[in-house]
């Protein structure tokens, strides 16, 4: 489908633009910085140089104690799933997991092979908000679990996890905590070396660095097994010749994102109260959903009641307007977004989610622009839909009861 | 993104007979709600000829759920009620220029609403009697709930009976994993374990094993075996006609959209399996186009 050129990209947790500083910063490394960071002469010599400076500015922006402690990978699946593969491994005898019901997959499909193998899953249930039962957590902490992995920040609502606060509490049941931080890394201040968090998982492409790198942060001491085994890169902890272009911009990006971190907060923060006052003034029956009084700063997922997300979507891409939604349709299941699911969204609601995130790079006018067209696209769809009185203006009265499809 | 067809995406921009008929007399709600599609069609039939007069949708739904009504009520105008509950979902999709293998789903609710609509006209009770799985196969777009029906229902035992009883995995093969995933779960219903590595059972149900046949009632039992299977490819717009046996060489010629379908081997190998079945002795099915003068060449 061709867009319009001056695109409006409010989808920045599916992934950024790579800043332009990152792509000039990365660029030598496919040319002239060629070498092999491994190697005995100067052409090795340059990058490896290159790589250690990448590693003290991701470690910066992570407030982690040392650089030794940043390991970098292919992305956060990979970081995911060598944290909690590499604590089964080293801890054979505990045979459980404890992770949430609104994990990206990358967590949640690994959680459930392994269930399969035999390993019990603790699933933390969340309530209307998003929010999650702390006295499950408590409940289900015990010697035999192996490793607890619950995200920062979730990737459709935005909704903050308290995770500081249970990686202390893992520690004094004394058991490893991960968590899946590629949401939150660059958006809200992040100092691990004051934290009890064992491994986090980061992703380049969610920070405007390229896709193909991820970081797993390894707090010293944490007993590990490697995923990859071979060559002793990455102190032998993930083997395989490095990325080294897409560290140094990494590194770069993560440079600018502690840079730029109070815009995150003020600026980026202001936009989308913005767009979201501007919409729900002007559409009925439209919430937000999770929790809005804690959430990232730049995500704000709106449920436009009675309408489908997918074709939300295809109307708003034909306005130059990138979103995402939890649909089922957007991602060729038959079932809405795990996350509404999980939080007890009415079906009518659940496929009708729309998610708006945003970064530094929106404006003012992107914003008043998304306003005003969000407005008439919402209302064509509605006098599609089965459960609108057109005439009205208003869902029928009771929609779920005067409208029963055979079936469901 | 979807690969969606223009003329998906130009009923979707600019739908067709969209909101409901004021005076109809024939209505149809069909959907579910959890896969996030519903269909309300309304129909002004006239009584005196069972004429479609007039059809209007109202849709909760994708892209493709919108187009796919959309395209639906322009087929059936003007239609007589027995010609539109004709029209197949593949005639919905078609009419669309295709639709993703993810999507079909969307093209039977169209046809669904339609039978439910001219139940209501006709003062009949409409009952769907198919439930939707998730999708396994995206190449031909088979969901887990067929999979495991025809497994059940056929006693199957390897992926490779999946594929030719439903073309399941006959293509990127990439669902393999998820359809051994339900074989071992249906087999285990069953009490049984899944083993990859056995052979198929052995086809002995026409009890004719040993009893040889004479010529006539072999090829009667091929030809037999061979209409059983038509009417499988024909919902597929494809078909097949034996053509010529030779000692264990049966010859077909595929037609309709089977041939040069990526499948063909596939479904080749499904009649074969069928014929054997039925035959009690091993045959080997093979294109026409492989018949030359000496029948040993493969």
């Amino acid at each position: 489908m061709t867009q319009a050129p001056a695109g409006i990209y409010l989808d920045n947790n599916a992934t950024t633009m790579v800043a332009p500083e990152v792509v000039e910063a990365m660029l030598p490394y496919f040319t002239e910085q060629f070498g092999n960071p491994s190697s005995m002469h100067q052409f090795g010599d340059r990058v490896g140089r290159a790589l250690k400076t990448a590693r003290q500015q991701v470690q910066a922006l992570l407030g982690a104690a040392l650089d030794s402690e940043i390991v970098f990978t292919s992305c956060g699946t990979e970081s995911d799933a060598t944290a909690i593969l590499s604590a089964l491994k080293a801890q054979p005898e505990r045979r459980e997991i404890i992770t949430t019901v609104v994990e990206h997959p990358a967590v949640l499909s690994l959680c459930e092979h392994l269930e399969k193998e035999g390993y019990t899953v603790h699933y933390l249930r969340v309530d209307r908000k998003g929010r999650l039962d702390m006295q499950q957590y408590l409940d289900a902490l015990s010697s035999k679990v192996a490793i607890v992995s619950v995200m920062w920040a979730n990737n459709e609502t935005g909704t903050l996890f308290p995770v500081e606060e249970m990686a202390e509490l893992a520690r004094s049941a004394g058991v490893m905590f991960h968590t899946d931080a590629v949401q939150v890394v660059g958006k809200i201040p992040i100092d691990l070396k004051r934290s009890a968090i064992d491994m986090l998982s980061l992703s380049g492409h969610k920070l405007h660095a390229p896709k193909g790198i991820g970081v797993l942060y390894l707090r010293r001491g944490t007993r590990f097994r490697p995923l990859l085994r071979g060559g002793h890169q990455e102190r032998g902890r993930r083997a395989g010749t490095e990325n080294s272009a897409s560290i140094v911009a990494l590194g770069k990006a993560c440079e600018l994102a502690l840079a730029h971190m109070d815009a995150e907060k003020t600026q980026v923060r202001m936009l989308r109260d913005r767009l979201e006052r501007g919409i729900l003034a002007q559409v009925p029956n439209a919430f937000v959903t999770g929790d809005p009084s804690n959430r990232l700063p730049n995500t704000c997922n709106i449920a436009f009641e009675y309408i489908e997300g997918e074709a939300i979507l295809l109307l708003l891409n034909k306005a130059g307007i990138a979103a995402s939604s939890g649909s089922a349709c957007t991602s060729g299941s038959l079932e809405p977004s795990h996350v509404m699911r999980a939080m007890d969204i009415p079906f009518t609601a659940a496929h009708g989610t729309t998610r708006f995130s945003l970064s530094r790079y929106n404006t003012v006018a992107d914003i008043d622009r998304v306003i005003a067209a969000v407005p008439p696209i919402v209302a064509q769809l509605r006098r599609l839909s089965p459960y609108w009185d057109a005439s009205a203006g208003a869902p029928l009265a009771e929609p779920e009861t005067a409208f029963q499809p055979a079936y469901a | 993104m979807w690969d969606y067809s223009e003329t998906v995406k130009e009923h979707f921009f600019n739908p067709r007979n969209a909101g409901a008929v004021a005076d109809a007399n024939a209505i149809g709600e069909v959907g579910s709600l959890s896969c996030g599609d519903a269909l309300r069609l309304t129909l002004k039939v006239d009584p005196a000829t069972d004429t479609i007069q007039a059809a209007g949708f109202q849709t909760f739904g994708c892209g493709s759920a919108i187009a796919s009504s959309s395209a639906l009520t322009e087929l059936i105008k003007g239609m007589t009620l027995d010609q539109a509950l004709h029209v197949s979902n593949q005639d919905i999709a078609d009419f669309l220029e295709g639709l993703p293998p993810e999507k079909m789903h969307c093209s039977v609710m169209g046809r669904e609403a339609l039978q439910a609509a001219v139940a209501n006209y006709r003062g009949e009770v409409w009952q769907d009697d198919h439930e939707e799985g998730a999708l396994v196969c995206k190449c031909f777009a088979v969901d887990a709930v067929l999979i495991e029906e025809t497994i059940r229902a056929n006693g199957l035992s390897s992926v490779e009976a999946v594929t030719h009883y439903t073309k399941a995995g006959g293509g990127c093969s990439a669902c393999h994993e998820g359809i051994e995933e339900i074989l071992t779960r249906v087999l285990a219903e069953q009490g049984k374990t899944f083993d990859p590595a056995a052979a198929p059972p052995p086809a002995d149900k026409s009890g004719s094993a040993g009893a040889r046949l004479g010529t006539l009632a072999r090829i009667r039992r091929i030809e037999h075996a061979i209409e059983a299977i038509r009417p499988n490819l024909q919902r597929d717009h494809g078909d097949v006609e034996l053509v010529d046996i030779d000692g264990k060489n049966v010859f077909v010629n595929m037609t309709g959209a089977c041939a040069g379908c990526q499948m063909a081997t596939t479904t080749l190998e499904g009649i074969q399996q069928r014929i054997v079945e039925d035959l009690g002795e091993f045959v080997r099915v093979l294109p026409a186009q492989a018949m030359p003068q000496t029948t040993n060449n493969q």
